[in-house]
């Protein structure tokens, strides 16, 4: 039997209490059937060449059943960025924990809530926005949609800044060990509208556990979108995670992804540019160690002209790891006046570590100002003499210039908060304690 | 405190250092001068222990120890001071943390303690007067987008925070103006001691009429070809190095 009939298996066997929405049961069905047609990628997909999800496919991974968490408020700190005047969702093994979510004062008329509570408050949210971005041709995404049990919907109204950021935090436990989550957010931010998301990803004693996450997130005409994930998933786990991002004209929407957990993951961060004079920020870092395998991959669609998209993605890879890198950027004809740059940097500091990366470059307009740059290597000599030279040791030289690698990317975090916290991580990663 | 006898040196195979014989006496100050690719920097670079030049031969000893023995950060924390003549820029360090790391290993190396960050940034309130920087420049990352001034700039004042004993200064005055060139000297200069040493690394007479040297060596294809008190600098500026290579070449 096939790994996308035993899914399909657990779907019939799956009972769907919100048949009363009645769209979203169809929209589920649809989206089994067509996972069923589609079947998990293979690395004959170019998409997926340097990637196999065959521990993914090999095996089903059942949805968590809702059990009363033991967590407490305490457990939560080592993953909230020590900020207590967020908004914060926190929804453990794929279930969302009241007691353990906080809400800052929220502006009138804008939203931040689950889609248990959408259905009974702004039940036309979802109906009409839920699914309209999510690429259609994605297993992976197409199964999101058929086990999503319930995410999270933020709606900024026309011209309203949401002060506070919102923060998702998904924590695994032990209950999710060899089960599945299928998180999904959407974000809507209308006309002139901000807001800053942080979607957290983390485990507290999770073993073998599969996350599937999606977010779709509809940057309207001079809104501004700031987009973090934090994907700290356990050793043991795997993690497939898509955001797919729409821009009006004149709007910002700047993502940041950090990753370090999982055993497999796959991050997809896709922006098509809709309207004229957009500005995208797609960035990343992802340290790996051990036999990790992190594979990341973002699209950049210019549909419309004189827009601007900026990409940096970095990597360090020790142990065996295995980091992929696909950048793509689509120009269409219409896009004139396009300006586009991405680099691409991986820091190997074993032999055994290795990358892929693969920046791909489509551009049918003729206007157009477009770069890409990647570059695979070791620590700089002269920047480690240059450090021996002022006195300080071979060993702590490295580290050090190990971490101003991963530092310099951190940078371009404009929520401080966040970046001191990524910083502090990887300070104790690659600094030995008693260089601090 | 400094002796170097008969030291030969490659760079990927190829012969740089010819057979260098110098010593440098506490309080001194050296200057060495030579046309380019003459191997001066290349004579700095070995002092500092740049793992890219390969000795093959002839001693270094340093207050009597064998410093080719030594690894690079041994040698700083011996007392050798190396300012780069293209320092390099490390993003995502800010220049406060590198000081004070390295000020830290130094001072363990002397047996001394460590210092926190304020402490240290009590220490940095003075130094960073000597080269007329201000506190901005700490929380910048090393050398990172830094004008070449400042570069420089930067170099001797982590020199002026390790306090060397040794300083080697490698064609610290190219690429500055006047000021910065007066700044750069006006700093080593209020560094000087009588038991600090000082080798200049020139190109150009004019840093020496800052920063005066008791003896001038010149070194040309690898060898020192003559040596002589601070007169033999402005000797060579007036009449360049051709009728010493011509002399030299005659007598070989």
């Amino acid at each position: 039997m096939s790994a996308q009939s035993n899914y399909r298996d657990v779907f019939d066997a799956t009972a769907h209490p919100d048949a009363r929405k009645a769209w979203l049961p169809r929209m589920k069905i649809a989206a089994i059937e067509q996972f069923e047609a589609l079947g998990f990628p293979t690395t004959r997909d170019e998409d997926w060449h340097f990637t196999s999800v065959s521990p993914i496919a090999e095996r089903t991974f059942k949805p968590v059943r809702p059990s009363p968490s033991t967590l407490t408020a305490a457990d939560l700190a080592p993953f909230t960025y020590g900020q207590s005047d967020w908004h914060l969702l926190v929804f453990v093994n794929g279930h969302y924990e009241p007691a353990l979510s906080s809400f800052a004062q929220l502006d009138v008329d804008a939203q931040v809530m689950t889609f248990s509570e959408a259905f009974k408050e702004a039940p036309e949210l979802l109906a009409e926005r839920l699914g309209t971005l999510a690429p259609r041709t994605q297993a992976f995404t197409a199964l999101n949609t058929a086990f999503m049990a319930d995410g999270v919907v933020i709606r900024v109204p026309v011209d309203i800044a949401l002060e506070a950021p919102v923060h998702i935090l998904h924590l695994t436990d032990a209950h999710a060990t060899n089960a599945s989550q299928h998180p999904r957010t959407l974000v809507i931010a209308e006309r002139g509208a901000q807001v800053t998301l942080v979607e957290s990803f983390a485990t507290i004693g999770g073993g073998t556990y599969f996350t599937n996450h999606v977010a779709e997130v509809i940057v309207g005409d001079g809104a501004r979108v700031d987009h973090y994930k934090v994907q700290r998933e356990g050793g043991a786990a795997y993690h497939v995670g898509t955001t797919q991002a729409t821009q009006g004209r004149d709007s910002i929407y700047h993502s940041f992804s950090f990753a370090t957990g999982a055993q497999l993951s796959r991050t997809n961060v896709y922006a098509k540019l809709l309207g004229e004079n957009c500005e995208v920020r797609l960035n990343g870092l992802y340290a790996l160690e051990e036999a990790q395998h992190a594979d990341h991959q973002t699209f950049v669609e210019h549909i419309a002209p004189s827009c601007s998209s900026r990409e940096v993605y970095k990597g360090i890879l020790d142990g065996t790891s295995h980091g992929v890198f696909n950048g793509k950027v689509f120009v269409h004809p219409e896009a004139q006046k396009t300006d586009g740059k991405q680099t691409n940097k991986a820091l190997l500091l074993s032999e055994g570590a290795r990358v892929d990366s693969k920046p791909q470059l489509e551009i049918f307009a003729d206007d157009v100002k477009c770069t890409h740059g990647a570059t695979v290597g070791r620590l700089d000599d002269m920047a480690l003499f240059y450090m021996k030279s002022r006195g300080i040791g071979a060993d702590r030289a490295r580290a050090l210039l190990t971490y101003a690698f991963a530092a310099e990317v951190l940078e371009l975090i404009e929520l401080e908060p966040l970046k001191v916290a990524l910083e502090a991580l990887l300070f104790e990663r690659f600094i030995p304690p008693d260089a601090a | 405190m400094l002796k170097i006898d008969n030291l030969t040196a490659n760079v990927a195979d190829k012969q740089i250092l010819k057979g260098i014989s110098l010593a440098v006496n506490p309080g001194e100050v050296h200057a060495i001068m030579g046309p380019n690719g003459s191997g001066k920097s290349t004579l700095a670079q070995v002092i500092a222990g740049h793992p890219g030049y390969e000795v093959t031969g002839g001693t270094v000893t340093f207050e009597g120890q064998d410093l080719l023995d030594m690894d690079a950060e041994v040698r700083a924390q011996a007392g050798i001071f190396l300012a780069f003549q293209y320092p390099v820029e490390i993003p995502g360090v800010s220049n406060a943390y590198f000081l004070r790391a390295a000020y830290n290993e130094i001072r363990k190396a002397r047996g001394e303690e460590e210092v926190d960050p304020m402490e240290f940034l009590d220490v940095m309130t003075e130094k960073l007067k000597i080269v007329e920087m201000t506190e901005e420049m700490l929380q910048r990352s090393v050398n990172a987008g830094f004008s070449g001034g400042e570069k420089k700039r930067n170099e001797i004042l982590q020199m002026a925070v390790l306090e060397p004993t040794l300083a080697i200064l490698d064609e610290t005055d190219s690429g500055l103006d006047i000021d910065a060139l007066r700044i750069v000297a006006e700093g080593v200069n209020k560094l000087k001691r009588p038991d600090r040493s000082t080798i200049v690394v020139t190109h150009y007479q004019r840093l020496l009429n800052y920063i005066v040297p008791d003896y001038v060596h010149v070194l040309a294809q690898g060898r020192i070809i003559r040596s002589g008190g601070k007169e033999l600098a402005l000797e060579l500026e007036e009449r360049g190095y051709d009728w010493l290579l011509d002399t030299a070449g005659a007598s070989a």
